[in-house]
């Protein structure tokens, strides 16, 4: 039996709230509309007396529902900070009084408004539960890395300083990846002027003296299931033994592949002194310090030219849409090889559209460049022909503006990056099935209004086999690239405690590959660390809670399972939902899609939600007062809107508005609940959706936007209009524009007249 | 701030904006103590300047809420604003710290009521809009201010504003008597994020800036798109408030130059496409919105490059290759007029626009090498992480390290975190 629920209601009367709103009244909506068994007014609530005042009562008076009737729930959160209860807040100042005119004829209504806020909150505490770490986690805080290149051995080294023990896995007989192969690297330190020595020997032998990392070499990922903090992860080795491992989290540094220089038949690939600037390094390396020769006839070069972006940086079929980011340091780079083993007088000429040397390290280096006398030349290639002993290159001179051509010993081709990924799980464009081992990857059922994986078919071999039940490896963003969607969360991934780092990621070079291993070493620790005591990763961090659902309601629709934006939740052999704890990221969108409304938080369920909005006291028909009801996004809708209380901007009066974790987490039965009792008018208000979505939970505003389409019939059968229901992409910036979205919805109710169903 | 604990095991980070802010709150939620310095009254930092981010064109503030949020909740982050960095000494495992807080004569009681504001007449500079805008002497930052606390600027202490704004108080949160105030610390390891400022274009002769009106930096180009910032969200120009419409950016103003920033400050070329989209968004398919870039290389790197395809394939944008030689200025219009020569095909110009934006560089907020403790700096001034000095525990994370955009600032800053971590258990590990 849980505890009693005692409420208690504080109300506070600073920052103008007394003098605007009639507290003894709120006192007794508190008492007999919210329940509350303590109710107590402060005139300095935020204070070190008003907080203590409410500890007091938390400590002697069992009062363990707290409902503050003040400011916004963003502010003064570090005062109103309690453990062990549930903190509910009526958003008094910033909801009511800053955002309505003090006159006479408005103060009916602003205190109507002020008394509604104050059943809203008190009916809210009535369901909130605190909620208690999930028993079901692990302890793991071991971290696999998969790949052994540049970026998989930075990963490892830098969570074995940390003090993490490390599961290395690379596929191949050797650690290094393509970092074995280079002659030298672009120097990564002041004064940035000449190439430097890759190190790698260095690395791979800190990584076998280290007793935190074991490396499992020709070794592949064959089942991977589990959640952060207990994942459970099958090793096969070529010679066909599986082991199972147990870890914390995982770090997917794949790398990359160049992309074919064949496909550019112009370029001359094929003739054995055009090759790629991956060769050029074997070349220079077998060299030995003397003289690079060509292929062809073991000539010494005495003229080179490095073709830059080739099949870059183009929408034509066949070409990538993006570069490598690092061509150009790398084509200065190889000059310099040049320049030193076959003389200053050797030719070295880099042709660019533009050329990219960014930052410090590479306009130094660029410079240095130009010093040895390395020839820049803007201009685009047409053609690479043999001419008797040497290779002619035809190109356009942008700088002259005319057609001409070179003649050189050897071309460089600068070819771009390709991700090492598995299948998409999410992809829906049909990709190239020539492969005899393409695998047909069929969804067995498709929701309604969702957007389901489409029936795609796959040629990519998986990299983790994730035993999910959204596909067996990491989303992709752009390109096929498994980067985050967002900006200021570069790490934000779309299955919580797999990171992905290096060239896999985005294109980059070394010194980025090694920035980018080291910050997702940082996630996974922390992902791991979070886990084992049950708190959510970002952007909820620290959130105690998570969805649970009841067995007996649920019909199996798996909804939950299909829209969960991380993939979170399995399915058992009948087809229940099975969660994964460590996986939910606490966005609600498994609640927003349950029929049958059995999913829940302890913190935020539908009752939590749907008593608020029944709280709301709707005046009679007659009355003219309309109802309007907002859902908004806590992240960006909710601050717009106290943003435009900070500068008292007024709206309607006759609105509540009702913060939600994410417009995902909206169940439409709240909709149609506060249709039948008789609200006027329903606005949702959300991240933007699409391709470059801003929606935090990626994919709840999208999903609410494909739920409401459908209100349309609620609002048939109602016999209601459809402009009652309207949703909306709201960013944190439209402080003027939320409000205004609320006063057209009153405009609109005005026009349209009330609602019938008000009882 | 006597109450401020601090030991071996906390963390340090200097600088609030949002390389900083990342650092503290990855680093607390790994389980660490950290202090966040700040030494403006607000977080936030130059990203809090930004009216849009590229490529998605999406709002630095909704980033800037969740990390707040998870900074002021999390009770292993004390944030300390208005302060700076006075001294720091030591090794890695063991740094004694002395800190100077610049007093903001509110205290912890302030309610943000504003009635302080409301009180007082006297107006000053406002910083965060490049002074392009004046606010009240008491002030909220900006409306996404953390901590949501005013300030009083220290110009109006004993004159009758400053009583005005202290009566007006009704919580006692106004306290004229506060002094800058002194504190010493002991941390373990240090992350250092303070971040760029933009280079100063009034040292770029040629181009006039300190002699034209309608000449404006990139980033104030950011305000002037702000509902709440100097021209209420409108590109108007300063001269006479007309809006401006054709626009000339100029690339490399100040980088990839001998006499100025040697290095390429790598944000610029896309901050300048994206400026672009601020037309259409002002203008529409208005025919006479157009800008042009005049640009040495376009540097969109890696995947931006299609950012880059798109803004070719807007009419309203046109590229010339060129370093603009000299701006001169109509006398009558006052309109700048951009001379130089483009090199694709040798044509002189002599263009002119209603507006010119320069896109300035970043130049470090702090040279590297008056940080102390052996903190390397590189040629162009910012911390050189790859020094040979492995047994430093102060760590450079964002634009402190080099010249980044916010993606790679925030990426960087995760590294140090780690970087920091790897020392704060290290020491850990010896005491156990």
């Amino acid at each position: 039996m849980a505890d009693e629920k005692k409420i208690g209601a504080y109300i506070c009367t600073g920052c103008g709230i007394g003098d605007r709103l009639d507290a003894k009244q709120l006192e007794m909506t508190a008492q007999r509309d919210g329940k509350a068994q303590v109710v107590k007014t402060h005139e300095f609530l935020c204070s070190a007396d008003g907080v203590k005042t409410i500890q007091d009562d938390i400590d002697n008076d069992g009062v363990n529902r707290v409902v503050i009737c003040a400011c916004s729930r963003r502010a003064k959160t570090d005062a109103f900070a309690f453990d062990g209860v549930t903190l509910s807040r009526a958003n008094l100042r910033e909801g009511v009084i800053w955002v309505r005119p003090d006159s006479d004829e408005a103060q009916e209504t602003t205190q109507e408004m002020a008394d509604d806020y104050v059943r809203m909150a008190c009916a809210e505490a009535k369901y909130l539960d605190v909620p208690e770490p999930n028993e079901n986690h692990g302890n793991n805080l071991r971290i696999l890395v998969v790949g052994g290149g540049i970026t998989g051995m930075t990963a490892a080294l830098e969570s074995a300083r940390a003090g993490y023990d490390v599961l290395l896995v690379e596929k191949g007989p050797e650690l290094g990846g393509w970092m074995r192969k280079l002659h030298k690297r672009i120097p990564d330190r002041a004064p940035f002027d000449e190439p430097m020595d890759t190190g790698i020997d260095d690395l791979v032998a800190a990584i076998e003296a280290s007793d935190k990392i074991t490396v499992a070499l020709n070794s592949r990922i064959a089942r991977t299931s589990g959640a952060p903090g207990q994942f459970s992860v099958d090793i096969a080795t070529e010679s066909g033994s599986t082991t199972t491992e147990n870890v914390g989290a995982i770090i997917q540094a794949t790398g990359f592949k160049l992309h074919d220089p064949a496909a550019f038949p112009e370029f001359g690939y094929g003739n054995a002194d055009v090759i790629t600037s991956a060769e050029l390094e074997e070349l220079a390396s077998a060299a030995d310090g003397g003289p690079i020769k060509r292929p062809s006839d073991g000539k010494e070069v005495k003229a080179v030219a490095f073709i830059q972006d080739v099949g870059q940086n183009s929408t034509e079929v066949g070409k990538l849409r993006y570069d490598s980011g690092a061509g150009d340091l790398v084509a200065i780079k190889q000059a310099m090889y040049f320049k030193h083993h076959n003389g200053d007088d050797c030719d070295t000429t880099i042709i660019y559209d533009n050329l990219r040397t960014p930052g410090t390290a590479g306009e130094d280096f660029y410079r240095s460049g130009q010093r040895k006398e390395v020839i820049f030349t803007k201009g685009a290639v047409s053609k690479v022909d043999a001419a008797g002993d040497t290779l002619k290159v035809s190109f356009h001179d942008k700088i002259l503006d005319e057609d001409t051509e070179m003649e050189a010993d050897l071309v460089v081709l600068d070819m771009g990056m390709i991700p090492v990924t598995g299948p998409d799980p999410y992809a829906t464009l049909e990709i190239d099935t020539d492969d005899d081992e393409a695998e047909v990857v069929e969804e067995e059922e498709k929701e309604d209004g969702v957007e389901a994986e489409n029936p795609v078919e796959v040629s990519v071999e998986s990299i983790l086999n994730l035993d999910y039940r959204q596909g067996t490896d990491l989303p992709q963003l752009k390109f096929g690239f498994l980067d985050s969607h967002f900006i200021c969360f570069p790490y934000e991934t779309r299955r919580t405690g797999i990171y992905a780092a290096g060239p896999v990621r985005r294109p980059m070079d070394i010194g980025q590959a090694i920035d980018d291993a080291t910050g997702a070493a940082l996630k996974a620790i922390q992902a791991a660390e979070n886990a084992q005591v049950g708190r959510a990763a970002h952007p909820r961090s620290g959130d105690l809670s998570f969805p649970t659902f009841r067995k007996e309601g649920c019909t199996q629709c798996k909804r939950c399972t299909v829209e969960c934006p991380f993939g979170a939740i399995d399915e058992d052999e009948e087809g229940y939902p099975q969660y994964n704890e460590g996986r939910c990221r606490r966005c609600g969108t498994c609640m927003g899609a349950c029929p049958v409304r059995v999913i829940s938080f302890k913190n935020y369920s539908v009752e939590t939600i749907g008593q608020q909005l029944k709280a709301v006291d709707i005046p009679d028909e007659f009355d003219e007062k309309p109802r309007l009801m907002v859902l908004a996004c806590e992240n960006d809708a909710y601050p717009a809107l106290d943003m435009a209380a900070m500068n008292r901007i007024e709206y309607s009066a006759f609105v509540r508005v009702i913060p939600v974790r994410c417009l995902g987490s909206v169940n439409t039965i709240w909709i149609t609940d506060a249709l039948n009792s008789g609200y006027d008018g329903i606005i949702l208000m959300g991240c933007k959706k699409g391709d470059d979505y801003q929606c935090h939970f990626v994919k709840g505003s999208e999903i609410a936007h494909m739920r409401m389409s459908k209100i349309d019939d609620t609002l048939n059968q109602l016999n209601l209009e459809k402009e009652r229901v309207a949703t909306y992409e709201v960013e944190i910036t439209d402080i003027e524009r939320a409000p205004k979205l609320i006063n057209d919805m009153a405009a609109t109710i005005e026009e349209i007249g009330m609602s019938p169903f008000k009882f | 701030m006597t109450d401020v604990v601090a030991t071996n095991q906390t963390i340090l980070v200097v600088g609030g904006g949002i390389s900083g802010m990342t650092a503290a709150i990855e680093s607390a939620e790994c389980g660490k103590d950290v202090i966040l310095v700040e030494r403006n009254p607000s977080l936030g930092g130059r990203v809090s300047q930004l009216y849009r981010y590229f490529p998605k064109l999406c709002k630095p503030s909704c980033g800037q809420e969740i990390n707040q949020r998870r900074i002021m909740a999390h009770p292993r982050v004390r944030v300390l604003t208005m302060t700076e960095v006075d001294k720091i000494e030591g090794e890695a495992g063991n740094y004694s710290v002395t800190l100077k807080t610049a007093p903001r004569y509110v205290n912890e009681k302030c309610t943000a009521c504003g009635d302080c504001a409301e009180a007082i007449s006297a107006e000053v500079d406002d910083p965060h809009n490049f002074n392009m805008k004046k606010h009240k002497a008491a002030y909220l930052p900006t409306n996404m201010a953390a901590p949501q606390r005013y300030v009083l600027d220290p110009s109006i202490i004993g004159t009758e504003d400053a009583e005005k704004a202290r009566a007006a108080c009704k919580y006692d949160a106004i306290d004229l008597d506060m002094q800058e105030e002194s504190l010493s610390l002991n941390v373990g390891a240090v992350i250092w994020a303070t971040g760029f400022k933009p280079y100063d274009a009034a040292k770029i002769q040629p181009y006039g800036y300190d002699r034209f009106d309608n000449v404006v930096t990139n980033m104030e180009f950011e305000r002037m798109m702000d509902p709440f910032g100097p021209t209420g969200g409108k590109l108007l120009r300063p001269s006479d408030g007309k809006e401006a419409k054709k626009i000339a950016f100029i690339q490399c103003a100040g980088s990839r130059d001998r006499n100025h920033l040697k290095h390429c400050s790598r944000f610029c070329c896309m901050a300048s496409l994206k400026q672009t989209t601020y037309l259409t968004e002002a203008y529409g398919d208005d025919d006479d919105a157009s800008a042009t870039i005049y640009y040495i290389d376009i540097r969109a790197i890696d995947r931006f490059e299609d950012f880059y395809q798109k803004v070719k394939d807007d009419k309203k944008v046109s590229f010339i290759k060129s370093k603009v030689a000299n701006i001169t200025q109509d006398r009558e219009s006052k309109n700048p007029i951009l001379h130089g020569v483009n090199t694709e095909g040798y044509h002189r110009y002599d263009d002119e626009y209603d507006l010119v934006v320069l896109a300035v560089g970043m130049d470090p907020e702090v040279k590297a090498d008056e940080i102390g403790c052996k903190v390397a700096a590189n040629t162009s001034g910012f911390i050189d992480a790859h020094a040979d000095d492995a047994g430093c525990g102060i760590f450079g994370a964002g634009c402190a390290t080099d010249a980044l955009d916010v993606n790679r600032a925030v990426q960087n800053s995760t590294a140090a975190s780690l970087k920091a971590i790897q020392v704060i258990n290290k020491t850990a590990g010896a005491e156990a």
